[in-house]
């Protein structure tokens, strides 16, 4: 079912459009593959620098603001990324204050200051708006191998450091690479950040043959080929993967952190301090500045309460359909372990790598197309004309969610599944504990931090998104995402600031319950 | 028998579901956002207590949308931002057409589909803006002559993704040719103080800032921005004046070929074309009125009266692949 979309998108094969790959041949295909690998590149080397440094130093040291620090550095994940790219547009271009003010000060044209509006400046904006996946998951991963690996590692005389590159590090690999695939196929996807900065890549190129040169077959087989790369990279990574095994299950005890010293102590803290404050902070603290400007008499607080509950209401019924299927779909693969199984399931999970609106007509096609059926078999059977059924419903509408997220609940549940072993299974067995006990008493205890990350990872992700939820809410449906779209699409960002900003605070909400829920499973 | 439970209970699920279509409604996609469209939508429900349902999305989502739902789409109405997605549209087989003496009298000829399968109801005017410390407006004459080598360095352009900039170079195509219009995107890519900005108000932020003298935008959002600072060194230039005029584009209305509700969809259009909404659409964003008889609004009105390129906008949608292409080859990113 998950794969119809996709299937959709690559038939598209059969209708040529000649004329305009000839076109794209000619002219910007070459600038386009190379932008896209540089940014694809870029934040991918950013993400894994940043994430894997970031969850280390909170897994595994002690220093001033480290309990506060651990659960703000996901905080960006509330911030859709084209708002922090607007942000920082906003601030650091030419008319943006800073620069503003420093022309003032120093009396010049201010020609030494870098120009945001390129390459390095998409990569930075992507790269503080996608880390926490990575931070996310490789935390996870290292506050559960416990510190006893680093303390062996460390009694066969190996530094700290080499502790970690040897031991820690390749022990982490199921996550960082979960979380890095994460990123490399919102990276993709991307299409606010690279029109703010007007930066051209595959992405920009499916919306342009699509919307600008009216070939939607044209737009498909873009996205195909897009598909095959990230079929490619996962193919490379799982190849990588099945060599090893990785089965560390044991609960650590609360191992005591190494603290931190002197000027180290501080360097730690500013670094981190920096990344929250960039990717966090300061674009919440302009959206805050706007939201103020923009709040006006007609504020209707009943309509906005509604698209709260809406954001709210579809966020968590996703979550929960998501994590529910790719459970099931994770014991799937544990009972019948065969290649072409894992394959499918990855398969499944592709669908994130699309551009969203893309991916928004992949699934809403076949869904018509069952409603056309259904309504016509209705009218055979009683005469009835019922008109279309499944459209504009809510169960449409999370479908729809099903399948552009499993990717992000995939990869979190499927890591925490690595670490229940068989002989887990074969222990708990031996005692006597079987079925439906075993999954209760046994694996959900291990499981419950994979799947709390997965949904807090797909909630937050459901409440930013925006084309499947224009394109599939049933009449009256407007959620948070909506009202952004809609200011945002005429240029008003400043008004879209209070949507924007509450957005951001309700995306807190589950942050915040997971980070308590995590640490207090920590601290048990 | 298990068919007959089957179909019985697909009968329940319909209970549940289906909207039952009122006799009194119109449903609406429209690509014009809810703020801009909502209260003319209020003012047709009060005088005709018809009821209007609308959902708002991007055009090229809402015709892909229209494409699949086929023969059972909900909607009635299709409200885009420019005339090529209309024009997209009624190639697509999505739209019909509408015999209408009001329609007839209240939208000019230029800016309606020579098929009747499409209207505009609001003009959206293409013009030049330019820092008055840094121009002499006895520089500034039309579209053609920011090629000109005298502005090297001092142009500033919105990116050539947005389909404002699309049909400005179609329409420009359709007057020139393609060969002299590539000469002349050439020679504005040439002249570009900075890469292609992402939208009209950061062009016009460019302006005053100084770092360029002159951008082309549409005058609503010059109207927004002074309106917030009214002492940014801007100004309007209507270009073209002498010759084919300026460039203009519509946001408009196509009513569906599948539509349920027809009669009051069509009821629906005529009242959008009428005095009451056009002083709306006049009043909410600073756009000028379709229909000639109705007044701008007073700030609009202050940036003077000018002359509408009155080729007919059925040419932007027809060129702007083309131009597109055009573009790209010109190096306009």
């Amino acid at each position: 079912m998950v794969l119809v979309p996709i299937v959709i998108i690559f038939s598209s094969f059969f209708t040529p459009a000649d004329d305009i790959w000839r076109h794209l041949i000619d002219t910007t295909l070459p600038e386009l593959l190379i932008n896209t690998f540089w940014l694809a590149a870029g934040v991918i080397t950013g993400t894994a620098l940043l994430g894997i440094s970031l969850a280390w130093f909170t897994a595994v040291y002690e220093f001033p603001g480290r309990i506060f620090f651990s659960w703000a550095l996901l905080l960006p994940l509330a911030i859709p990324a084209y708002v922090t790219a607007f942000v920082a547009l906003g601030l650091f271009d030419f008319t943006g204050p800073v620069q503003t003010t420093l022309r003032v000060w120093f009396d010049s044209d201010l020609s030494w200051f870098p120009d945001i509006r390129n390459k390095s400046g998409v990569i930075t904006v992507l790269t503080l708006s996608f880390y926490p996946y990575v931070y996310l998951l490789a935390r996870n991963a290292f506050m559960s191998q416990g510190k006893r690996s680093l303390e062996v590692a460390q009694s066969l005389g190996l530094t700290r450091r080499q502790g970690f590159f040897k031991v820690a590090l390749p022990m982490a690999r199921p996550w960082i690479a979960g979380g890095l695939m994460l990123v490399l196929m919102e990276t993709l996807a991307d299409f606010g950040t690279a029109s703010v900065f007007n930066y051209n890549t595959f992405t920009t190129a499916i919306y342009k043959a699509w919307f600008s040169m009216f070939s939607l077959e044209a737009a498909s087989q873009l996205a195909s080929l897009l598909i095959i790369l990230v079929f490619v990279v996962i193919v490379l990574e799982q190849q990588f993967r099945i060599r090893m095994r990785y089965a560390e299950s044991k609960r650590s005890q609360r191992a005591h952190r190494i603290q931190l010293y002197s000027w180290n102590k501080w360097l730690v803290v500013g670094f981190v301090f920096t990344v929250v404050f960039l990717a966090f902070l300061l674009p919440v603290a302009q959206l805050s500045v706007w939201a103020v400007q923009s709040i006006n008499a007609d504020f209707d607080l009943t309509r906005f309460g509604e698209f709260l509950w809406h954001s709210f209401a579809l966020s968590a019924l996703a979550a929960l359909l998501t994590c529910s299927i790719v459970i099931v779909m994770v014991y799937a693969v544990r009972r019948y372990p065969d290649a072409s199984m894992r394959y499918a399931i990855r398969a499944a999970t592709i669908g994130y790598a699309l551009p969203g609106t893309v991916l928004a007509i992949g699934v809403y096609m076949p869904m018509v197309w069952l409603d056309g059926k259904l309504s016509e078999w209705i009218f055979d059977g009683f005469r009835i004309d019922a008109g279309p059924l499944l459209q504009g419903t809510l169960i449409a509408m999370l479908v729809a969610y099903l399948i552009r997220f499993m990717a992000v609940g995939h990869y979190p549940i499927d890591g925490a599944m690595q670490r229940v072993t068989r002989s887990i299974d074969e222990a708990a067995m031996s005692l006597g504990t079987q079925g439906w006990a075993m999954i209760r008493k046994i694996h959900f205890p291990i499981l419950k931090s994979g799947i709390f990350t997965a949904a807090t990872l797909v909630f937050v992700d459901v409440m930013k998104e925006m084309p499947i939820t224009l394109m599939t809410r049933p009449f009256g449906w407007d959620t948070l995402a909506v009202r952004i779209f809609s200011l945002t699409s005429e240029g008003q960002w400043e008004q879209a600031a209070v949507p924007a900003v509450t957005l951001v605070l309700a995306g807190l909400i589950p942050i915040v319950v997971f980070m308590r829920q995590t640490e207090s499973q920590i601290n048990e | 028998m298990l068919n007959r439970f089957f179909l019985v209970f697909l009968l329940i699920l319909s209970l549940l579901f289906v909207q039952v279509a009122h006799a009194a409604e119109v449903v609406v996609y429209s690509a014009r956002i809810e703020q801009l469209i909502k209260p003319m939508f209020d003012a047709f429900t009060e005088e005709t207590g018809i009821k209007v349902k609308y959902t708002t999305d991007n055009e090229g989502a809402l015709l892909a949308r229209l494409q699949a739902e086929g023969k059972n789409t909900s909607a009635d109405m299709l409200i885009t931002v420019d005339a090529g997605n209309l024009w997209a549209a009624e190639q697509a087989g999505l739209l019909k057409p509408v015999k209408s003496e009001v329609l007839a009298h209240n939208i000019p000829m230029h800016l309606r589909d020579p098929n009747d399968q499409w209207f505009g109801l609001s003009v959206r005017a293409r013009t030049l803006v330019y820092n008055p410390k840094k121009v002499k407006v006895s520089d500034l004459s039309t579209y053609e002559d920011l090629a000109d080598v005298k502005w090297r360095n001092r142009l500033c352009l919105r990116s050539s993704k947005k389909v404002y900039n699309q049909s400005l170079v179609a329409m420009m195509i359709a007057e020139h040719g393609e060969t002299e219009t590539e000469r002349i995107v050439k020679g504005w890519v040439s002249n570009l103080a900075t890469d292609p900005l992402p939208d009209d108000t950061k062009a016009l932020e460019y302006v005053a800032a100084g770092k360029c003298d002159v951008t082309l935008v549409n005058t609503y959002y010059f109207g927004r921005l002074m309106s917030k600072d009214p002492n940014l060194p801007l100004a309007v230039f209507w270009p073209n004046q002498q010759g084919s005029g300026v460039h203009v584009n519509i946001s408009g209305v196509g009513i569906t070929k599948y539509g349920r509700n027809e009669k009051a969809a069509i009821r629906l259009l005529e009242f959008l074309s009428s005095a009451k909404a056009q002083n709306l659409f006049a009043d909410l964003n600073m756009e000028y009125p379709a229909n000639p008889s109705i007044k701008p609004d007073a700030f609009v009105a202050s940036w003077g009266d000018f002359k509408q390129n009155p080729m007919n906008l059925s040419k932007a949608g027809e060129l702007q692949t083309t131009a597109v292409k055009l573009m790209d080859r010109a190096g306009y990113k």
